[in-house]
Formats: C-alpha cells, sequence, structure tokens
C-alpha cells in the first residue's frame, strides 16, 4: 500500500511535470492526498487526466462566476479548482455557482472541500447526478463511491449552505428539558453555599 | 528586564546557521530523555558465527512497544558503499510499531534490506541501512577474541563501529504516515523514532561484535569494555538529502530554531545565576573542550572553524576564570553580549548550547514545541491585499531584495532531483543541462521576483486577484504568508549563489539531531557521530544527562 506522503510526492511532481506551477502542483498533492483518505480515486483521476491533458482544449478560467460556461473541451478542474478555492469568500456571496462541462471533475472536488473550511460553511456540490455534501474539509457525505475515471461532467454547480440548525426550535427545546432532569433543584443552603462566589457584587 | 529575541535577519543567514551546535533541545538528548522510564528489551538475537542474522530489540511502556528488527547480512568487499548509489549494506533495520509477529519478520527479512527497493507497511515506522567500519570492528573482533580490549586511540579516532547512511521516516517506500502516530505524546518532539532507531542500532553493532568475538575463541573472548561501549556511537554520511528539507518545512523549521532563541532570551532575562547554575555552565564548558580537540577532520574549511572555535573559547574561558563577574545582574546577558563582540559565531553559537545546560525548567517545556501542524498554515489568505503581501517582503526579507539576481555569480546554481536515485543534488546552472527542471528551492531568487512584480501592480487588488494571473510564483506567496506567522522559517541568504556551502545547511538540521564531530568529506556531504558517550540502554534509568561533555 502506498502511503500519503508517498501520494502527495508523487501527485506533486507528476503535476508539474504536466506543466503546472510548482505552487498549483502543490495544491494538488494536498487534493490527492484528501482524496485517498476519502477513499475517492485521486490518484486514478489524475493520472487519466494527464495522459489525456495534452490531446484536451482546456478552458482556463481565471475570474470565477456565477456562471461559466466552458467553449472549448470544457474546463480545466484543477485551474477551476484553484481559482474557486482563492475566490471563495467572494463566490459565497453568489449563493451558487455553475459550471457548464468540467473535466476530470473528481479533482475540482478537493478544492472545494477545502473552500468550506475557508468560510467555515458546508458546500454542496452536484457533479451531473453525483451529489456530494463537503463538511468543513472534514468529511464527505455523498451518494456516489465508485472506484472510476470520470473524464468530464456537463453540469457542475455548488452551493454554500448557510450556517442554520438542523432542527426546529420545539425539538430544542424538548432536549433541552430533558437534559434539564440532570441538574439539582436548589434549596436555600445550596443556593447560599454551592457557589464560589458572594451573593451579592458589592463586597 | 526584556530582552529581545534575536533578529532572524541574523540568526538565519547560512554560515550562522552552519555554525550551530548540538544542546539540551537536540533531538538524540530529548529522545533518551523521554524514554529513559521505558523498559528496554533484547528480544531475539539469532546470528551465525560471522554475525549474520536477525536481531530484535525492544523499548515497552504500559501497552506501547516499538521494536526494532536487525537484518546483518554478507557483504562482499567490493559491494560496501557509503554512497547514495549502494545498493546492499552490512546491515539493514527497521523499526516496528509493536510487537513483530514471525510472519511480520518473514516479511521485512524480504524487504527490509532492499531499502528503497524494498515496500514496507504502516506497522513499520523508520527504515535504515549502515556499514561497518571494517577497520575497526576487525580489529575489536581481534582483540576481544583474544581476551584484550582494543586500542582506544583507534576507536577514539574513528567514534563509531558502524554508519549509517540513511534512516527514512514519515511515509517513505510504504512506512507509517506520521499522521497515524502524531498524537502520541512519547513522540512529540521531532524525529523521536529515527532517534530511537540510531539509539538502538548502536547497542546491536556491540552485541554482534560480542558475538563475533565469542564464537570466534569462545574460551578466551572478553565483553568490549561498557565505558569503551559508551565512548562509542553512530556514525552517520549525509549528504544534499538533507539540505533541501528545512527549506521545504518552513513552520518546522521555525519552531526549532524559536526554541532556541527563546531558550536563549529566558537565560539572558535570568537576574540572578545561582552557583549551581554557574558550575554546570563552567563545568559543561571546560568538559567540552575535549570534544572539540578530540574532533577529527581532514577538511581544511572545517580545520579552520575548529582551529578558530578552540582559540576563541581557550580566550573565552580564561576570561570568564579571570575577568568576569557570575554574581553580577543579569550575567548570561552580559556574557552573551560579550561573546557577540568579541568571538566569531561558530563560539557564540557553541556557548549558548552551553548556556541551556542548567536550564531543565526553561528548555523542556520547549522541546514540545519543536514539532509541527505544516498542514494548518497551507491555505494562502487571497482576501489579503498586495500592499499586505508586499511590506510582509519588505519587512521579512529586507537582504535578500537586494541581491541582484541578473548577475550570473548570484543565480550560479540550480536544485534538481536526481533521476536515478531520487535525491537533491545541486548544479551549475551555466555548466549542466537540466536547469529547466529546477526544484522550487532558489527561494531568494523567486522572492525577489515576486517583489518585482507587485511592484507593478494595483495595491489594493486581493490576493485572489493577483494570483488568478500569477500563479507562477503561488509556492512563493504561500510562503510569505508563512514567513509573516514564523519568524524563524526562513534561510535569510541566497541559495542558490557562487558562495553557497551547502554543508552549512545539513550542519543546521544535524546539530538539532545532536550530532557531534561534523567532518565534511566536500562541500556536499559530511560525516557525523551521534550517541557518542551516551549512557547504554540498560543504564537509562539513571544517567547523567550531561554525558555529551564527559
Amino acid at each position: 500500500m502506498r502511503s500519503l506522503s508517498e501520494i502527495e510526492t508523487v501527485s506533486k511532481r507528476s503535476s508539474r511535470a504536466a506543466g503546472y506551477s510548482w505552487g498549483i502542483a502543490e495544491e494538488v498533492a494536498k487534493n490527492i492526498r484528501l482524496l485517498e483518505i476519502f477513499n475517492l480515486p485521486g490518484v486514478k483521476n489524475l493520472n487519466s487526466f494527464f495522459k489525456k491533458k495534452k490531446k484536451l482544449s482546456l478552458d482556463m478560467i481565471s475570474a470565477v462566476n456565477q456562471d461559466n460556461v466552458a467553449n472549448r473541451d470544457g474546463y480545466c478542474p484543477i485551474i477551476a479548482g484553484v481559482n474557486v478555492l482563492d475566490q471563495i469568500k467572494t463566490l459565497e456571496k453568489l449563493n451558487q455557482v455553475n459550471f457548464k462541462k468540467v473535466l476530470y471533475p473528481l479533482l475540482f472536488l478537493p478544492f472545494i472541500s477545502r473552500a468550506t473550511a475557508v468560510i467555515g460553511k458546508r458546500i454542496f456540490l452536484k457533479i451531473d447526478d453525483k451529489e456530494f455534501l463537503l463538511n468543513f474539509n472534514n468529511n464527505i457525505y455523498s451518494n456516489y463511491s465508485k472506484n472510476e475515471i470520470i473524464e468530464s461532467a456537463n453540469n457542475v454547480y455548488l452551493k454554500v449552505i448557510e450556517n442554520r440548525d438542523s432542527f426546529n426550535d420545539d425539538e430544542w427545546n424538548e432536549l433541552y428539558k430533558l437534559s434539564e432532569e440532570t441538574f439539582v433543584e436548589e434549596n436555600e443552603s445550596l443556593k447560599q453555599g454551592g457557589a464560589g462566589a458572594g451573593l451579592t457584587d458589592n463586597d | 528586564m526584556n530582552v529581545e529575541l534575536r533578529d532572524p535577519n541574523v540568526v538565519m543567514k547560512l554560515s550562522r546557521l552552519g555554525s550551530f551546535h548540538q544542546s539540551k533541545l537536540s533531538f538524540l538528548r530529548s529522545f533518551l530523555n523521554e524514554f529513559k522510564e521505558w523498559d528496554y528489551k533484547r528480544d531475539l538475537f539469532e546470528l551465525d558465527e560471522h554475525g549474520y542474522g536477525i536481531a530484535v530489540y525492544s523499548f515497552k511502556k504500559k501497552n506501547r512497544v516499538y521494536s526494532l528488527i536487525c537484518f546483518a547480512n554478507e557483504l562482499d568487499e567490493n559491494e560496501r558503499s557509503d554512497r547514495v548509489i549502494a545498493t546492499k549494506w552490512d546491515a539493514a533495520f527497521t523499526l516496528h510499531d509493536g510487537i513483530p509477529t514471525k510472519q511480520d519478520i518473514e516479511r521485512l527479512r524480504n524487504e527490509v534490506p532492499k531499502q528503497e527497493f524494498g515496500r514496507l507497511s504502516f506497522k513499520e515506522l523508520t527504515l535504515s541501512r549502515a556499514n561497518k567500519s571494517v577497520r575497526v570492528f576487525n580489529h575489536v573482533v581481534e582483540n576481544l577474541s583474544e581476551g584484550k580490549q582494543p586500542d582506544r586511540n583507534l576507536l577514539n579516532s574513528v567514534g563509531y563501529l558502524y554508519r549509517t547512511t540513511a534512516v527514512y521516516g514519515s511515509g517513505k517506500f510504504g512506512l507509517a504516515d506520521r499522521f497515524r502516530i502524531k498524537d502520541r505524546e512519547e513522540i512529540y518532539g521531532p524525529f523521536r523514532l529515527e532517534m530511537m532507531l540510531v539509539y538502538l542500532v548502536r547497542q546491536f553493532t556491540f552485541d554482534q561484535v560480542n558475538h563475533v568475538a565469542k564464537i570466534k575463541n569462545p574460551k578466551k573472548a572478553v565483553k568490549l569494555d561498557e565505558n569503551i561501549c559508551k565512548s562509542l556511537g553512530i556514525g552517520n554520511s549525509t549528504g544534499l538529502g538533507m539540505a533541501p528539507f528545512i527549506v521545504n518545512h518552513p513552520t518546522l523549521l521555525n519552531n526549532w530554531i524559536s526554541a532556541r532563541e527563546i531558550a536563549l532570551k529566558k537565560i539572558r532575562e535570568i537576574k540572578k545565576i545561582s552557583k549551581k547554575n554557574q558550575n554546570i555552565f563552567l563545568e559543561c564548558l571546560k568538559k567540552s573542550i575535549k570534544n572539540i580537540t578530540s574532533w577529527n577532520t581532514e577538511s581544511e574549511y572545517q580545520i579552520n572553524k575548529i582551529k578558530s572555535l578552540l582559540k576563541d573559547l581557550n580566550e573565552f574561558i580564561i576570561y570568564l576564570d579571570n575577568n568576569f563577574n557570575f554574581e553580577q545582574d543579569y550575567a548570561f546577558n552580559e556574557l552573551y553580549l560579550h561573546l557577540e563582540k568579541k568571538y566569531c559565531e561558530e563560539c557564540i553559537e557553541y556557548v549558548v548550547s552551553m548556556m541551556m545546560e542548567p536550564y531543565d525548567d526553561i528548555v523542556l517545556p520547549l522541546i514540545k514545541e519543536m514539532s509541527s501542524e505544516e498542514e494548518k498554515y497551507f491555505n494562502i489568505p487571497t482576501e489579503r491585499t498586495v500592499e499586505d503581501l508586499k511590506l510582509i517582503l519588505e519587512k521579512k526579507y529586507p537582504d535578500i531584495l537586494t541581491i541582484d539576481f541578473t548577475k550570473d555569480e548570484n543565480n550560479l546554481n540550480f536544485w534538481f532531483i536526481s533521476k536515478n536515485k531520487e535525491e537533491p543534488r545541486l548544479a551549475n546552472r551555466f555548466d549542466e543541462m537540466g536547469a529547466e527542471l529546477e526544484q522550487p528551492l532558489a527561494i531568494a531568487r523567486d522572492i525577489k521576483r515576486l517583489h518585482d512584480l507587485l511592484l507593478k501592480v494595483n495595491n489594493n487588488w486581493t490576493i485572489a486577484k493577483f494570483l488568478s494571473t500569477n500563479n507562477e510564483l503561488r509556492h512563493i506567496v504561500r510562503r510569505a504568508f508563512i514567513v509573516e506567522k514564523f519568524p524563524y522559517s526562513e534561510i535569510q541568504d541566497n541559495t542558490i549563489g557562487k558562495t553557497i556551502v551547502p554543508i552549512d545547511m545539513l550542519r543546521l538540521k544535524l546539530s538539532f539531531f545532536g550530532a557531534l564531530k561534523f567532518d565534511p568529506r566536500s562541500d556536499k556531504w559530511l560525516r557525523i557521530c551521534m550517541f557518542q558517550g551516551a549512557p547504554l540502554p540498560d543504564q537509562l534509568k539513571n544517567y547523567d544527562e550531561h554525558w555529551v561533555y564527559n
């Protein structure tokens, strides 16, 4: 079994060899490590992308907008991902960002996962019919778990999920009330002696 | 009194870093301190009459066990080489996490001797190999088998029976990734498990030499005297592989240097030096001179450094004995200021290391701060502005920004990875091919490039906007924001210039390892000795913490 350290090193060097700057190669290395930690096929997709890259006509996006439509074979997942990560604080205000055709979209995913940690919000990512809930770069919840190469996706969108409770006030209050059953009702004596501070603030 | 931390622009110059010496912060000393309470055991020792076979040594505490597995093999005289191109060694080692099963040992028997060409698993933590000093090893066997102790002069001149040529860890060749073990308290200090491997290998070398001598002449043979064992360490040949490490791990480098600088600051801030602490300092300093007078090297570069160190130290000791008043307030601060005024960098840093000797209360807490969670600082704060970045560069790299990289002498060399051994190398870019595959280790040049580029764009741009069209220097933008937070994370020198002495970079790292007797064999590799004078494993529960100077 390859260690994550080996995966990171080889991903970095191969990304540089594939024509990316050292700084971007560093990003890719972290991303492939991340995908492999989450048991997603990072090495497999990166290898396939680099083998085909020279034959592809890639759209290299720089400024990311709400709607982004590729004119050539599709967006480079690495350049698109780097720019989403870099621009996420602006993009989060857009609520939803759409891409028409992203090549090797699994390589785009870890950038978005890392972006969730930057903004402190979850992001819902949809790659055609595959759904991913990216949780603060700690885990990925998904309906997809195949060990396969995804060469492209026609529709990719990401939606920032505002930090909200997943329950209503009634549910909270009911649970809170139950939690109160671990408390001791204070009589006068406990009120006087149970706390460290004095009873008045003017002593 | 508040003493300022030393200026990174002084401390982080290569000539200064290349003058660092071992100290109480050094990893091999902190390893011994951490593991002194652990139970040491030789679990298996199955060597034949030539000393070939398998041995297992362990450290155990509660449910945690670390086991060194040693494979000693026959090696043809012509195959023995310390160079990285070697493919066979006298012995190969791995540190296994837990107690190895028979299956583990069988698996490792096939893999460990192959080193870089073998595959380890997440159950193995470190990997190494070593070659005998044949001359010394045979001499010791001959004498022990005749019932005599070996010639101490010969042993002292070499310092070890074996020398390692590489020690690998952190996920190399399938070894366990650091994330699997990083939360274990006993390995909070850096390179703990690498140190453990080397330390246990040292014991193996003694056991092996005793075993071979005993088999050779069972009736007459004696064991190698314990005091002689203690006086021997493990040699190490180190090439350029170590140099990029300190560039590639800026926060780790910061934490090492920062621990040293904070220790020095706190010691200089002590108002009254107790008699006891004065004596520890003076005794260590005076005794340590023998480590310098017994420091053998053929390198003219190092001979000159040793000469000036010895001259300065002798003068300094005379000054201490005759002119210095230790009873004055802030005596160590006065001493430090005197050192800076009068002595060479090698001497200054030597004495700085000595100043730490009395102060466990200052030094020991800092050791736990010497590791780093590098991932935390990886993301670039792209909401910051070009102006912010420009100011960081101007504040943190004042000397580097004055270097003219259009001059060939300042841009003479390039770092690359050799295809043969996947190891870092340095070459002249104008004489050799391959500069287009340069590694991103020309930090000074790239900082200057970035600064030049920033001067041409709008100060109010965010870094996100800047990077969207300038990703070529992304690695250096990331670095600048790290340096902003970690003042000692950057070498404040040009690592590709004509005057670069790469062994300064090795020396820095090796001093933190705790190595002694740096012996440069060229400007690109050197030999050192580790654990020379250290207590033996069965003496660990009660040993003199100043053993380095005894």
